[in-house]
């Protein structure tokens, strides 16, 4: 048999029934190791679904930092009969198989590369707790108490996050520990322990945390000044507006009235989401509405609105497998196109690209201030990975010398100082006019805002000359946007290597690994983290200084590849698709496999023109 | 055709108790066709808010798409505007609505506009009493697109294009009455003395105040039979009374005639007072208002005034326990909860 022998270096995937609580026993389980400064990167492969379908949930634990998903499995911890013959099936051989034996294992299910461990969970539930209840959610725990001997997880520490999650209800501390101590009880007596798998504490997360990307997110609607969150349920975006709520509860009730400094609108539909938006931001309020893929077709209408009319909007799109209903529980980033060109006409927005959770904080509070500077839709492209996963991150900062920058507003002083008002004149060229709020000065700055053409002074007009200067001043205010939005990263001092890298969004992680997968192979590639849409020259001059660049998405078409050579006006075989499109996060192997696949084979090219366009 | 109107204004034309006179409430000309019953509810909104001593900044005007939603450019141009996309004023009015609410919110909106495209915002401005006065020009039919059938176009009606309608009329009111609207009134947009009273007491209520004016479209639907049409609704007019309404500490002038009355304070203070009620109803029990508008229904009558109103209304702010101050007003200082609270915050997810 096959011997892995490995520390702070493993994957482990539970698989469990959805609706029997293991969530939060997973939870503790990737928090223990956190806890132990060892970075872990827990990830839900969850169906759309209340109770009763397969779940799973995958752990890696990667001491150098890796937090893309990795593939092959080291240890599973299977307690979900449905799925056992594929959950048998992904251990990688030398790996481990830990089951509840409670029930003699079906011999179909034996393989002779793997390790079995059984432990019965469901027999010793029933003999230690009574309510049926507590039977289901202790078995959970039970595992999890195996794993601390099986894998050398520190005791006190799972007992402490115990404490921390009960500190209310300090009765059930007590029956968490014995399920804890009656896993780790059985496993000892049963088997070695340690496993050759195995954990030691390090100090490798420093203060950093461990959160999912919504929760930032909603974190940075109240930190950038949010008033008005209107939304409809849609997952995996669901859970940005309960945050939202729960926070704005603890930190933003009038102290001396006990009332609201904000309001929360479920409304009937993605479009009302959106009208409201668009509503309060015109009459001067910061709101913002999340959904997901078939949300943002559905807001189409009102973003060409808020583009045409020019009203700031944030939009948070945590994107989710497409088209239709597509694949709701499961990641990708599909929405590039629909999101960048949402509505009729011509149309563009602002998207940001975060990768982390401190950048779903950063770029949400952000987008706030673009919004109102630029007075336009900025759309925050997320995914199900970063938006429901938890992930190390940095920890979130303010600066509390910190302005909201409101842009070109003008007050009753300031229109008592202009000789006529014209909403869609641009006073500063910039493309980007001055815009009065409803209520400011009794005879100075009212206007008609519509979706209809109109001239500099707001009238309704069908001239065609007008029509003209007002959407070629919309150009301009975009070619504005370029230098406001956040830059894009680079990976390197100079640009060195022939061949270079994009990526954006989750994909990073994925792509760091892979770069160094890709360097012990002697394949060396200089890389650029896309932050934002539009483009800035930055993006055009890593393409220009590289023979091709490698362009890592998880789409199947490759949209932001397309999105880049229509934008820049490049030759499409300057860009060489890299993509992953099967609702799971794309791993770095993947990525690796498929660059070297891609790598010109002759690595000189005199011209670029003559490259090759790789099939996608 | 060019209309210009003239700037210059009489100085000695009356004012109201704010200092403006009537003209300060008008827009541009109108460019709807001549005798279109929008243009009168336009002149009625202009008196109402001249009357009630409105400041016309403190008040909002909202549209969807449509000969109606045209009209706010009609009145009131010192009010900013907003012409939304077709049937999705209610939810803009509802954002605008959170974001400030000490403005007067004024949504006008039509039955293409209400009936079909938007009826779903419609329906839950309703349901979350958005506070504002939502006035419907109806006219059955579609105008801009010359002369469709609508959603509350009469069982039979043809279009400009001869195509009968097979499909019985939705009746907003009735609609609004089952949704638990807690304003709800119809006029007629050539009865200026119910409508003028009517949309000031709308503007008083704190809540969703619906009118649903019936207003002849006379290029495509004023044909006698229509019952939106000049002559049908003339020859069957009802009302439930007649109305008046007393703003906030006027002082009650008017001697109201014998005979069966009622009058229902607002939260401001100011007074609906209603003469000559109709029997078996009551302005403040809806079970009352159902029964005499299917009444009316049934005898081809075109029922109008104030059917019902909820003297508790509770409006969206209310309901959701929002600050008194608007909340497009505060800043970092109430918004913020700074880098301390952050740290806090960053302690928990470790």
């Amino acid at each position: 048999m096959e011997h892995i022998r490995a520390i702070n270096d493993l994957v482990v995937r539970f698989a469990n029934v959805n609706g029997t609580g293991s969530a939060s026993a997973n939870n503790m389980f990737a928090k223990a190791i956190f806890r132990m400064g060892i970075p872990v990167s827990p990830k839900n492969i969850f169906p759309s679904n209340i109770q009763g379908l397969p779940t799973w949930y995958e752990v890696r634990i990667s001491e150098k930092g890796y937090l893309g998903r990795r593939d092959g499995i080291d240890l599973m911890v299977c307690v979900n009969p449905q799925s056992m013959a594929r959950d048998v099936e992904s251990v990688k051989p030398g790996g481990y198989f830990v089951y509840d034996n409670t029930k003699k294992l079906h011999p179909e299910f034996i393989r002779e590369d793997i390790h079995y461990i059984g432990i019965p969970m469901t027999a010793l539930v029933m003999k230690h707790y009574s309510d049926p209840r507590q039977r289901q959610l202790f078995k959970n725990v039970i595992y999890v108490g195996a794993l601390s001997a099986l894998l050398d997880i520190e005791m006190n520490v799972l007992k402490g996050i115990i404490e921390d999650q009960f500190k209310r209800k300090q009765k059930l501390v007590a029956p968490n520990f014995k399920a804890l101590e009656l896993g780790e009880q059985y496993v000892k007596e049963h088997f070695q322990c340690p496993l050759d798998i195995r954990l030691e504490r390090r100090d490798n997360v420093g203060n950093q945390i461990l959160i999912d990307g919504n929760t930032a997110v909603a974190l940075g609607a109240i930190y950038g000044g949010a008033t008005v969150a209107a939304w409809y349920p849609i997952t995996p975006s669901t859970s940005i507006v309960g945050s939202f709520e729960k926070y704005a509860h603890r930190l933003r009730i009038d102290p001396e009235s006990g009332k609201s400094r904000y309001a929360i609108v479920q409304a009937e539909d993605e479009l009302a989401a959106m009208g409201m938006v668009i509503g309060a931001t015109w009459n001067g309020a910061r709101a913002f509405t999340t959904t997901s893929g078939p949300g943002v077709s559905l807001m189409s209408e009102f973003l060409g609105l808020a583009y045409f009319a020019e009203i700031p909007v944030v939009l948070v799109n945590v994107q989710r497998g497409g088209p239709s209903t597509g694949m709701p529980t499961r990641t990708q980033q599909p929405d590039l196109i629909s999101s960048a060109y949402a509505s009729h006409g011509d149309t563009r927005h602002v998207l940001l690209f975060p990768s982390t959770p401190k950048e779903c904080f950063d770029f949400t509070a952000r987008a706030f201030d673009l919004a109102d500077r630029l007075q336009t839709p900025v759309i925050l492209m997320s995914d199900l990975d970063l938006g429901m996963n938890d992930h190390v991150s940095p920890p979130l900062e303010w600066d509390d010398e910190r302005k909201y920058d409101l842009g070109k507003v003008l007050s009753a002083e300031d229109l008592e100082k202009v000789e006529q008002f014209g909403r869609y004149l641009d006073v500063d060229g910039d493309g980007i006019p001055y815009r009065t709020i409803p209520g400011t000065h009794p005879t100075k700055g009212s206007f008609f805002t519509r979706g209809t053409s109109k001239d500099e002074y707001a009238r309704y007009t069908e001239n065609g000359a007008a029509y003209v200067r007002n959407v070629d001043r919309l150009l301009k205010k975009w070619e504005t946007a370029k230098n406001h939005v956040p830059a894009p990263e680079l990976y390197q001092e100079e640009n060195s290597n022939d061949y270079g890298l994009i990526f954006f969004g989750t994909t990073t992680y994925a792509a760091l690994e892979a770069m160094e997968l890709l360097r012990d192979k002697g394949i060396q590639l200089d890389a650029l983290r896309l932050c934002a849409f539009p483009f800035n020259d930055t993006v055009r001059q890593f393409i220009d200084e590289h023979k091709q660049v490698f362009v890592v998405e998880q789409n199947r078409d490759g949209q932001l590849r397309s999105m880049l050579i229509n934008e820049l006006g490049l030759y499409p075989g300057q860009l060489i698709p890299i993509l992953n499109y099967d609702g799971q996060p794309i791993t770095a192997d993947a990525i690796e496999q498929m660059i070297v696949e891609k790598y010109p084979q002759e690595k000189k090219h005199d011209d670029v023109h003559k490259a090759q366009v790789p099939a996608s | 055709m060019t209309y210009i109107k003239p700037k210059f204004r009489h100085p000695e034309l009356p004012k109201n108790k704010i200092g403006y006179a009537k003209a300060d409430y008008e827009g541009a000309i109108s460019t709807l066709c001549g005798g279109c019953g929008h243009d009168s509810i336009s002149g009625a909104i202009v008196q109402a808010c001249y009357e009630l001593s409105i400041e016309p900044h403190k008040l909002a005007k909202l549209s969807g798409i449509g000969c109606s939603s045209k009209t706010p450019t009609y009145f009131l141009s010192n009010s900013h505007g907003f012409n939304a996309v077709h049937g999705r004023m209610p939810s803009i009015a509802t954002g605008a609505n959170m974001a400030n609410r000490n403005l007067i919110y004024l949504g006008v909106s039509g039955d293409g506009d209400s009936a079909s495209i938007g009826m779903g915002q419609f329906v839950h401005a309703i349901r979350r009493n958005v506070n504002m006065v939502y006035i419907v020009m109806n006219n059955g039919c579609y105008g801009l697109t010359k002369g469709q059938n609508s959603a509350t176009a009469d069982i039979g009606s043809l279009s400009k294009g001869g195509s009968e309608n097979r499909y019985p009329a939705i009746d907003l009111i009735g609609m609004a009455l089952e949704l638990g609207a807690t304003f709800v009134g119809r006029s007629f947009s050539g009865d200026k003395t119910q409508l003028v009273p009517l949309i000031k007491a709308a503007m008083s209520h704190p809540g969703f105040a619906l009118l649903d004016v019936v207003s002849p479209c006379v290029t495509f639907n004023n044909k006698p039979e229509s019952t939106k049409s000049y002559d049908y609704v003339r020859a069957h007019l009802e009302a439930t009374a007649t109305i008046d309404f007393v703003p906030e500490k006027e002082e009650i002038t008017v001697d109201y005639p014998e005979g069966r009355s009622a009058h229902v304070e607002l939260h401001d203070g100011s007074v609906i007072h209603l003469s000559k009620l109709a029997p078996n109803w009551n302005p403040t029990d809806r079970y009352s208002a159902v029964n005499r508008l299917l009444e009316s229904k049934m005898k081809g009558e075109v029922l109008t005034g104030l059917l019902y109103i909820d003297p508790n209304s509770q409006e969206m702010h209310e309901l959701e326990n929002t600050v008194s101050q608007p909340l497009n007003t505060l800043r970092e200082k109430e918004l913020c909860p700074g880098s301390k609270a952050l740290e806090t915050i960053n302690a928990s997810f470790r």
